[in-house]
């Protein structure tokens, strides 16, 4: 197997990650968008330790199991936050939370 | 060789399919299953790349729980159930040319320093000798010795995020 083709389909589920942040309205898809991109990135990460010798492999997989507790407690967080806007507005539309705006 | 290289096609390509179905589909609940399969592939490409204990926690805990998180949220935030034509706002033209941009930049440099590296391989060594050196009990190790201050961060991390959701969507 070569490395690219983890990298690249790490890549290529980044850029639909970044795709579907830019692109959607409700802030739940927004959400999920971002768990793409963290999942890309965990692939990267254990793809590169695979590379190097058993304490690469170990260091990656580390690395990997932190950025997944991460997104949890991230998830959670933007989920509150999502529901709060909800709760104000009765509508999760985040093109309506515009008052920053101009 | 062939099996395994067979094997990343396969998961490559439901996991790049569910991932496009997930930024494009109309309806909400669908988009939370999509995902499901992204993250599953996902948890068996680890499996393929000799990543036991990450591939397990990846299926318990981003399908077991951010998901079912997910479905709650679609539930409390009274999302329109069933197919709703108002889930993309009106920057998809932009955005489908800044991810093919960045695509495109990712793919060449990749490509270009990578070029055909190749996976060790990991065949002539038995199972036993692979767990012994890279599996659960070496990460545990590793995570409780070498990494332990960002564990003992993560675990305050954690604490926060949890404190800080309730707060937020607390009723009072």
């Amino acid at each position: 197997m070569l490395l690219n083709q983890f990298l690249l389909l790490g890549a290529v589920l980044f850029c639909i990650g970044v795709y579907g942040v830019l692109a959607r309205k409700n802030g739940v898809l927004v959400l999920m968008s971002i768990e793409l991109i963290l999942n890309s990135v965990n692939i990267n990460l254990v793809a590169f330790g695979m590379m190097g010798g058993d304490e690469a492999a170990v260091t990656g997989q580390v690395f990997a199991l932190f950025i997944i507790t991460v997104a949890a407690a991230e998830v959670g967080v933007g989920l509150a936050i999502v529901l709060l806007i909800y709760r104000n507005r009765t509508s999760v539309d985040l093109d309506e939370v515009a008052e920053m705006k101009g | 060789m062939i099996a395994q290289n067979v094997a990343f096609g396969v998961l490559a390509a439901a996991a790049v399919i569910g991932a496009l179905r997930v930024v494009t589909t109309k309806n909400v609940v669908h988009a939370a299953m999509y995902l499901v399969v992204v993250l599953g592939s996902i948890g068996a490409l680890f499996v393929l790349l000799a990543a036991e204990f990450v591939a397990a926690t990846q299926l318990l805990v981003y399908i077991g729980a951010i998901v079912v998180l997910f479905l709650f949220g679609v539930m409390l935030t009274r999302s329109k159930l069933g197919r709703d034509p108002e889930l993309d706002n009106d920057q998809r033209g932009i955005a489908a040319i800044v991810a093919l941009f960045l695509a495109g930049i990712l793919g060449y440099v990749l490509v270009d320093y990578f070029g055909d590296d190749k996976l060790p391989e990991l065949a002539d060594r038995t199972a036993k000798e692979i767990s012994a050196t890279r599996g659960v009990g070496p990460v545990g190790d590793a995570i409780f010795s070498t990494y332990l201050l960002p564990f003992e961060v993560v675990s305050v991390l954690l604490l926060a995020a949890l404190v800080g959701a309730i707060v937020l969507a607390r009723r009072d």
